[in-house]
């Protein structure tokens, strides 16, 4: 694939009488990892769901794969925003993860099912869920569902992975787990990865760029261009400082920033 | 006569046959109402289809009856499936339609001045009372039912339990809210027909609550609700011939009974598994599951 993943240009979109971002011209390369950083309600979510098809641009173009997006694309892998599965879900890990796979498809799906159990079973390897596959999806923890959203987002073999905050809830070993897969993942089969995260630093050894938004305003560039004091404050029109302190990057004076409340913590687990 | 030389009976037969069927559908779709909470809902249903067959049953008398059952069922299951899957308003609306409808079912009954027994039945069946063209539009009804849910079996399940999951994916999760809220409000209608509209819910939930406490497979789920669904509906039908005594005691008590006893033998297997292993497997607070999900959520490292 030689075109973008993704291509937004003049991309708008309003929500009632709110502009949530305008004028968004982002272009996401095959095998690239894109990180979409900023506070709630500034339309992170709201971009997936552009790029997954389910919401109109009020102006501009956005493109899939060259194409505008089509709902349920085989080649779009999604890790929903976290909302934990009912504790009565009356599903296995394993259907959970084969319901990505095929979900979807009408018919009564008989044929091909020896190669859709290996499928299944090599995205639940791949999230290290093999030992709790069989175990009610609502009894486990917030951890164990969320890698099994990664491998249901996984399982299908996207060129493209949406993920929404994917990090929530997991502790640093989880978080970086689940980042070293992602990161694999785009290493080896060149998947584009569009990651909506809400903390910067769990990502920031793999990351190519970054999307910052702050209220309809935005910024897009490597982390080193993106994240200063200068550009931030700017972004959120108050007094902003960066800092770095060893290989992370500490938001300072903005609400509801990616900011690491629990510094000491990350610091001590260098 | 005994209970044996009652099932040689030809209207017996016929009970036996309509049941099977009945126990059959409620099986198949059983667990997808479970996964979707519907529970309330097919209550709500089975109401308005009485108070449908009641209302037919005035106007039009008892050949309407079928008709009326049918039209009140699949009206109000379309409300409702069209509610979507926002629990907390669709069971306050489903609570002011089934009070609603239930006032007006005895109303229509009580305006009604034909034999009792045909008001009777809508509240607690007339099995016995099965002819060829109820078992003619059961057929039609488990042709249907068989057939849709052999060709949307995967995005019913999807959009059931998963929602927002299935609806990124492309599954009409609308759609198909609507497609098995048709299906349902038919079982139902037929439902309330043979075994009453008190009985319906020992049918449609209980076999697939008591199933969803042994497993957590849709499959192996299905097959279960369907097995524990045909044991209470023959076995009550049958137990009910030698003391002549309506169905739904039998039917409805080896429903309750079935679940009781998969509900311990869960909990029991949960304990059990909890206790072995490592990884929480359940939800019950036992104190290993609970510790370690906890830790597993502790945002501090251990090291
Ligand atoms: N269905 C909707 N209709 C109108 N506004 C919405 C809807 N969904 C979200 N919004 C608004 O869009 C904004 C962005 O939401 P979202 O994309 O979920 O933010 P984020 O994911 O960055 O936290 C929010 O302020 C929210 O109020
Ligand atoms: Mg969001």
């Amino acid at each position: 694939m030689t075109g973008p993943a993704v291509s937004l240009t003049g991309a708008e979109l309003r929500r009632g009488p709110r502009t949530l971002w305008s004028g968004l011209e982002l272009d996401v390369a095959p095998g690239e990892f894109v990180a979409v950083l900023g506070p709630n309600g500034s339309g992170k979510t709201t971009l997936l769901q552009v790029l997954l098809g389910l919401l109109p641009l009020s102006s501009g173009q956005v493109r899939v794969h060259g194409a505008p997006p089509a709902r349920g694309s085989a080649a779009v892998g999604y890790v929903p925003q976290q909302r934990a599965l009912d504790p009565l879900t009356p599903l296995r890990g394993r259907d959970l993860v084969g319901l990505g796979l095929d979900g979807h498809r009408f018919g009564p799906g008989l044929r091909g099912r020896a190669r859709r159990r290996e499928q299944v079973h090599r995205a639940l390897a791949q999230v290290d869920a093999l030992d709790y596959a069989d175990a009610p999806v609502g009894s486990l923890s917030g951890g164990e569902q969320q890698r099994l959203r990664v491998a249901q987002a996984l399982v299908g073999d996207p060129s493209l992975l949406l993920a929404d905050e994917p990090l929530l809830s997991l502790d640093l070993a989880r978080q970086r787990e689940v980042v070293e897969l992602v990161d694999r993942r785009r290493r080896e089969h060149d998947t584009a990865v569009v990651f909506v995260t809400h903390e910067l630093n769990p990502v920031l050894p793999v990351v190519d760029r970054v999307l910052y938004l702050v209220d309809g305003r935005f910024r897009i560039g490597t982390p080193e261009e993106v994240m200063t004091s200068a550009n931030l404050s700017q972004l959120y029109r108050t007094d902003v400082e960066v800092v770095r302190v060893r290989g992370r990057i500490l938001v300072v004076g903005a609400e509801d920033a990616p900011v690491h409340h629990d510094v000491p913590e990350e610091v001590g687990v260098r | 006569m005994s209970t044996l030389d009652l099932l040689q009976l030809g209207f017996v037969r016929q009970a036996l046959l309509a049941g099977a069927v009945l126990a059959l559908l409620a099986g198949l779709l059983g667990p997808l109402v479970v996964g979707r909470g519907m529970a309330f809902a097919v209550h709500g249903t089975s109401e308005l289809s009485f108070a449908g067959g009641a209302g037919a049953l005035l106007l039009f008398g008892a050949g309407a009856v079928g008709w009326g059952a049918l039209v009140g069922a699949v009206v109000v299951a379309l409300v409702f499936g069209a509610l979507g899957l926002a629990a907390h308003e669709r069971d306050s609306v489903i609570g002011v339609l089934l009070s609603f409808g239930l006032g007006l079912g005895v109303l229509f009954q009580s305006l009604y001045t034909g034999r009792s027994a045909n008001k009777f039945g809508l509240l607690v069946g007339q099995i016995v009372g099965v002819d060829t063209g109820d078992l003619v539009s059961l057929a039609v009804t488990g042709v249907v039912v068989v057939g849709v849910l052999g060709l949307a079996y995967r995005p019913l399940l999807f959009a059931s339990l998963d929602p927002t999951m299935a609806a990124a994916r492309g599954v009409p999760v609308r759609a198909l809210s609507v497609a098995f809220a048709v299906l349902l409000g038919a079982t139902t209608a037929l439902g309330v027909q043979i075994v009453g509209a008190l009985l319906v819910l020992s049918l449609l939930i209980t076999p697939a609550a008591a199933a969803a406490r042994l497993t957590a497979s849709p499959l192996r789920a299905t097959v279960l609700a369907v097995v524990f669904a045909e044991v209470a509906v023959l076995g009550g039908i049958v137990l009910s011939l030698a003391p002549g005594l309506p169905i739904s005691p039998f039917v409805a008590g080896i429903a309750f009974a079935t679940y009781v006893i998969c509900r311990v033998a869960g909990s029991l297997r949960t304990r059990r598994r909890a206790s072995r292993t490592r990884v929480p497997a359940s939800s019950t607070a036992t104190s290993t599951s609970s510790q370690s999900a906890l830790a597993s959520q502790s945002p501090r490292p251990r090291s």
